[in-house]
């Protein structure tokens, strides 16, 4: 594999994961969850582990940040912390 | 605290580095991980279960017991967000909005009031309603079947590439959740209501258990497909293949089932009026 793509990928992975912990807004930080999971998906696709791919693609970029989104509907869009 | 804090994770974290130095490098083949367990799966996939995937023969036949309590993990899961979530009275007194489509003219009625009749004149809309963009409800209407299709074909050819009973169970929920979302809540639940959802969650577990049972009619261990080569008419070999599609069909079931009950349960706040 390229070792360039490889670091874009993982330095991405932080960054998208830094920024869903730290945002104020919450459907912001739901749809960063999202982008963090289809990140990881592609590092497992990287490392050969197909199966984990398709399932983190699926499940955690997937239907999760439906989820996320739905609950969030719910509430209130900001938080204090 | 603060700085309590941050010296506590920096700390820690530096130690897991540290742990994480004696680790083998990555796909090492001489690493304890790879030299025992994982070259006899490798090895003996094919001879033993005739599945050219080696994962989908390990989760649902070598580990089929594991993957079992899985599924029952997912179905507590979505019996735990009936019990947290689901509420059957309300608080506010129920009144309906209903918009009159030639006219545009929004309608609310009060409880006890007259109800329109299901008609083409009158559609019933949320308190908080958008207008349906035509985009939107046809591209949903043309995408869904395919993504059933292809959640479909993710169940059936697990065997031969990356896929199953998980995978295509949650992309079968999905398609339930985008009509959901194109379309609204109420008609989803017409389409696929509660009670099914709920008969689902429960349908997937029972077949995977059942299939275990069946076994053991035949005289043989709890998921031991084997046994089943009489009922299927085949070798035991090619039995196990059949029993690895059974478990991933009731898997997929069951997986399905939680995925739409959790999507109803979040978006309607556990009313299922109306919802995102």
């Amino acid at each position: 594999m390229i070792w360039q793509i490889e670091l874009i990928i993982l330095v991405m992975v932080v960054l998208f994961g830094i920024g869903a912990l730290t945002t104020k807004d919450l459907l912001s930080a739901a749809i960063l969850f999202g982008a963090y999971s289809f990140m990881l998906c592609l590092l497992w696709a990287i490392m050969g582990a197909v199966d984990v791919a398709f399932t983190e693609a699926s499940v955690g970029a997937g239907i999760s940040t439906v989820l996320f989104v739905s609950a969030v509907y719910r509430t209130t869009r900001s938080t204090d912390n | 605290m603060k700085i309590t804090g941050l010296i506590l994770l920096f700390s820690l974290g530096g130690l897991l580095f540290y742990g994480a130095i004696d680790f083998p490098s990555w796909g090492d083949p001489n690493s304890p991980a790879s030299s025992h367990l994982s070259p006899y799966y490798i090895e003996h996939t094919m001879e033993d279960t005739s599945v050219p995937n080696v994962v989908t023969s390990i989760l649902a036949d070598y580990r089929g017991y594991d993957t079992m309590f899985e599924t029952i993990v997912i179905f507590t899961a979505g019996i735990a967000c009936i019990f947290l979530l689901r509420t059957f009275k309300s608080s506010i007194p129920e009144s309906r909005m209903y918009r009159h489509i030639p006219t545009g003219i929004t309608l609310r009625i009060e409880k006890g009031g007259k109800v329109p009749d299901h008609s083409d004149h009158f559609e019933r809309i949320d308190s908080v309603w958008i207008p349906y963009d035509l985009v939107i409800r046809t591209t949903c209407r043309m995408v869904i079947p395919f993504i059933q299709v292809f959640a479909f074909y993710v169940i059936a050819h697990g065997h031969y590439s990356p896929g199953g009973g998980f995978q295509g169970g949650v992309i079968l929920g999905a398609s339930f959740v985008l009509f959901a979302l194109g379309f609204n809540l109420r008609l989803a639940i017409r389409q696929m209501s509660e009670k099914i959802t709920v008969f689902m969650c429960a349908l997937g577990v029972f077949i995977y258990a059942g299939t275990g049972i069946l076994c053991m009619v035949f005289k043989s261990n709890f998921l031991d497909y084997s046994a089943l080569a009489s009922l299927f008419a085949t070798d035991p070999i090619t039995a196990r293949s059949y029993g690895i599609l059974i478990v991933e069909i009731g898997v997929g079931i069951a997986v399905m089932g939680v995925m739409i009950l959790l999507y109803y349960n979040l978006a309607s706040g556990g009313k299922h009026k109306e919802g995102l």
